[in-house]
């Protein structure tokens, strides 16, 4: 098998048949090491967001197995999904409450991640008063709380003007420098897979399964100005070939 | 060059401007808030008023005014006749017990059977229907069965006000907890929280919006229940309902008026708290977050 066992996160031949008889993905094998923020873009309804809410247990595969490496997982969901009567530091506290943290650490925790996203002063606000990248920046920290080892991302982004995503694209490179955690991101934006990732691996239309794994050579820390060199643009151009030979 | 020159100018116009462009709609606003919140529905008022005068002065003979006396033999007759206006405020007293006690208790029932249905389906399934049912059966048909069970008293008064109160807070309070978003879901499935947990910390904020409206419905109709109740079960202490069908035996048109009149000003106080306590409990986020 392809599928290393120092993996942090690896589906092993997974597909998913849902019950209406979609069939989502066919014979997926991926394997992320610890320590690689790997994206995986495809077409719409190939099955992207499947795969991530059957590494996170939400949902079971058909056949084939998903492993996670780790006790802590954190998810970060397509909206910010946050509860409306709670205020922000009340809605990033949410995880730590449900896994029994006591006050304190709670507290701790709870500060340190809400300044880490940089949304000091804002703690007391109900999430209907913050803009949406305001929004998905609590959504972030509410994960970033347990410190997980692991972070799926299920197109964090998409709803979020350029300016806005860009910005926080760049956050969050500087939390995966500051957290060291390994990511599976799915995103359906060129330009932000390869911007982020170490690795981008495309899936085809549905079913899905992957058709193409491309490295991503630039070091961190990427500089905001990477979107702009010359490399980086044939990279985009590379990946997005293998997009539309996908659908 | 230009720019910086341009600058300071520009920054000291900002504030006057962004002073007065905001002030004047705002203004303008709160100016026409108060004529429809206010002097629109005085407005109707007055109109009703007119038109009563108008049937009971010039539609109905005098030998017919006993139906429909007009407004001021109302308020003479009815409400400043001093032992008149204490027999209501103490058969309002009786009234307001019945419709607490009533609305109280289906409140207590209703959301308890709609936080079992919420738990489980074949509970909602089994559950469910009987409550249509509870809505739907003539009450009135049944006043001889219940007081075959509980009397003429305040007991038989309560259930029907129960009754009649009680669906529309378990239909809007199980819609309230199935309004919960399924991602939301997700987050407690993730931290694989307990049912008390997902209960508590999901499944009853995201409902109390819907909850709320449901007491306010059902608030209005436990005074209906309370009056409908005294209409027929006319032992103990007389309520506004005993004392309407007194008054329509003897003809007592004022009274009867009046009395009418007071029932539903209990009505409409029991609504407008709720709506009260609504906005205090959810009107920070929920409000808002519609608009």
């Amino acid at each position: 098998m392809t599928v290393s066992t120092s993996a942090a996160l690896s589906f092993d031949r997974v597909s998913k048949r849902f019950k209406d008889g979609t069939v989502a993905l066919t014979d997926t094998t991926l394997a992320v090491s610890p320590g690689e923020f790997v994206s995986v873009v495809g077409p719409s309804g190939c099955g992207k967001s499947t795969l991530l809410r059957i590494a996170s247990g939400l949902d079971q595969a058909t056949a084939g197995t998903a492993e996670v490496a780790s006790a802590q997982v954190g998810y970060v969901f397509q909206d910010a999904t946050l509860l409306p009567w709670r205020s922000v530091s009340a809605n990033v506290g949410l995880f730590a409450e449900l896994d029994h943290l006591d006050r304190a650490e709670r507290e701790r925790r709870v500060a340190d991640a809400i300044a880490l996203v940089g949304l000091g002063g804002f703690e007391k606000h109900l999430p209907h008063e913050l803009s949406g990248g305001m929004r998905m920046r609590t959504s972030l920290a509410r994960s970033l709380v347990l410190d997980p080892d692991v972070f799926l991302f299920d197109e964090p982004f998409g709803a979020l003007d350029e300016i806005t995503r860009e910005r926080l694209n760049d956050e969050l490179l500087r939390m995966f420098a500051v957290r060291g955690f390994t990511a599976l991101f799915v995103t359906h934006s060129v330009a932000e897979a390869v911007f982020l990732s170490t690795r981008v691996v495309v899936m085809s239309g549905r079913p899905g399964r992957v058709i193409a794994d491309v490295p991503v050579p630039f070091a961190y820390p990427r500089s905001p100005d990477l979107r702009y060199t010359p490399e980086y643009a044939a990279l985009c151009g590379d990946v997005s070939r293998y997009l539309r030979n996908a659908s | 060059m230009s720019l910086t020159t341009s600058v300071p100018t520009n920054t000291s116009v900002a504030p006057d401007a962004a002073a007065l462009a905001p002030a004047r709609p705002r203004a303008r606003r709160r100016v026409g808030s108060i004529v429809v919140r206010v002097l629109l529905p005085l407005a109707v008022f007055g109109v009703i008023i007119g038109a009563w005068y108008a049937v009971s002065e010039l539609v109905l003979n005098p030998q017919q005014r006993f139906m429909l006396p007009p407004p001021h033999e109302v308020l003479k007759v009815g409400v400043l006749d001093g032992q008149n206006f204490s027999d209501m405020m103490s058969a309002l007293g009786t009234t307001c017990k019945v419709t607490f006690a009533g609305l109280g208790i289906s409140i207590v029932l209703g959301v308890s059977a709609a936080v079992l249905m919420s738990q489980a389906k074949w509970i909602e399934n089994s559950l469910y229907p009987w409550a249509v049912v509870l809505q739907t059966l003539p009450v009135l048909a049944l006043t001889p069965v219940f007081s075959f069970f509980w009397g003429f008293a305040l007991t038989p008064r309560v259930i029907v006000c129960v009754i009649i109160s009680f669906f529309p807070i378990v239909s809007n309070t199980l819609f309230g907890l199935q309004s919960a978003e399924r991602s939301m879901h997700d987050l407690f499935t993730l931290h694989r929280a307990g049912r008390l947990t997902r209960l508590w910390k999901l499944l009853l904020p995201a409902a109390l919006p819907m909850m709320f409206a449901g007491f306010r419905v059902a608030a209005g109709l436990s005074v209906i229940g309370a009056i409908v109740g005294e209409y027929y079960f006319k032992q103990g202490d007389p309520g506004l309902g005993t004392n309407l069908s007194v008054f329509t035996s003897r003809l007592e048109g004022e009274r009867l008026w009046a009395t009418v009149l007071t029932a539903s000003l209990l009505g409409v106080a029991v609504f407008v708290f709720f709506g009260w306590l609504s906005r205090r409990v959810v009107g920070r986020w929920y409000q808002s977050n519609r608009s």
